[in-house]
């Protein structure tokens, strides 16, 4: 079974607009690898040039940040919904 | 007062904008962060989301409370409408900082500033490619008021 992806709004301009998508991958990065292939731009648009995941973008296996479940590299299982979540910040 | 072009109103009604005041209220001098939700443009409902920052300059919404939230918004069928921060020491207009992590075009950002204490300002904008759109607040049906800095 592979992985639902939930894509943002800002994020959608490389999913032609899908909101949800799939794919497979053992760990987060391996995911993001994958729906790159299909979905151009959505890595970048994830992983800074470090390899990392970009400050303000939130990442969730279920209902986790996947900050505390060891970033990039949290381990995925079959019918995991990962979400994707731009931080709400900012400030003034 | 900074202005940016209009373009479009948004409506609160009076409940809803006191709330967002007495949030920004609450943990002066921090800044608070929250989120509207509704349908058909309209406001229903709004969530008190925690600032992980905790600070006077700068708020993150919380990550695990914001997913929660949005969640809830997806489970009712509602749609994100807008987003809101207060401001406890400059105008109700979006800071550099703001316009550089604005990730919701489709949202209307709201900012509460309490830079006069005993004047509340609370202003609205859409924030689209850097671009920032100003929207006329009303509450109630009436324009609120928007300050003399």
């Amino acid at each position: 079974m592979p992985i639902e992806v939930r894509v943002p709004t800002i994020m959608r301009k490389h999913t032609g607009g899908a909101q949800k998508i799939t794919g497979r991958g053992a760990t987060v990065r391996e995911l993001v690898d994958d729906i790159e292939a299909r979905h151009g731009g959505l890595r970048d648009a994830l992983v800074d040039e470090d390899g990392r995941l970009h400050r303000f973008v939130n990442v969730y296996v279920n209902d986790e940040d996947v900050r505390f479940l060891g970033g990039l590299e949290a381990p995925l299982d079959d019918g995991d919904t990962v979400s994707i979540l731009p931080a709400v910040a900012g400030g003034g | 007062m900074t202005r940016a072009r209009i373009a479009g109103r948004f409506d609160l009604d009076r409940a809803i904008y006191d709330a967002l005041v007495e949030h920004a209220r609450s943990d002066f001098p921090f800044e608070v962060c929250g989120l509207l939700a509704g349908e058909a443009g309209q406001v229903v409902k709004h969530w008190r989301i925690p600032n992980d920052a905790r600070s006077m300059t700068f708020y993150n919404m919380e990550p695990r409370a914001m997913l929660e939230v949005m969640r809830q918004i997806d489970e009712q069928r509602w749609e994100l409408l807008g987003i809101y921060h207060s401001h406890t020491h400059t105008e109700a207009f979006p800071s550099p900082t703001d316009l550089e992590l604005a990730f919701y075009p489709e949202a209307v950002y709201l900012i509460v500033s309490l830079q006069d204490p005993d004047r509340p300002v609370v202003r609205a904008f859409n924030i689209v490619d850097g671009e920032i759109t100003e929207r006329t607040l009303f509450v109630d049906g009436e324009q609120a008021p928007v300050g003399s800095r």
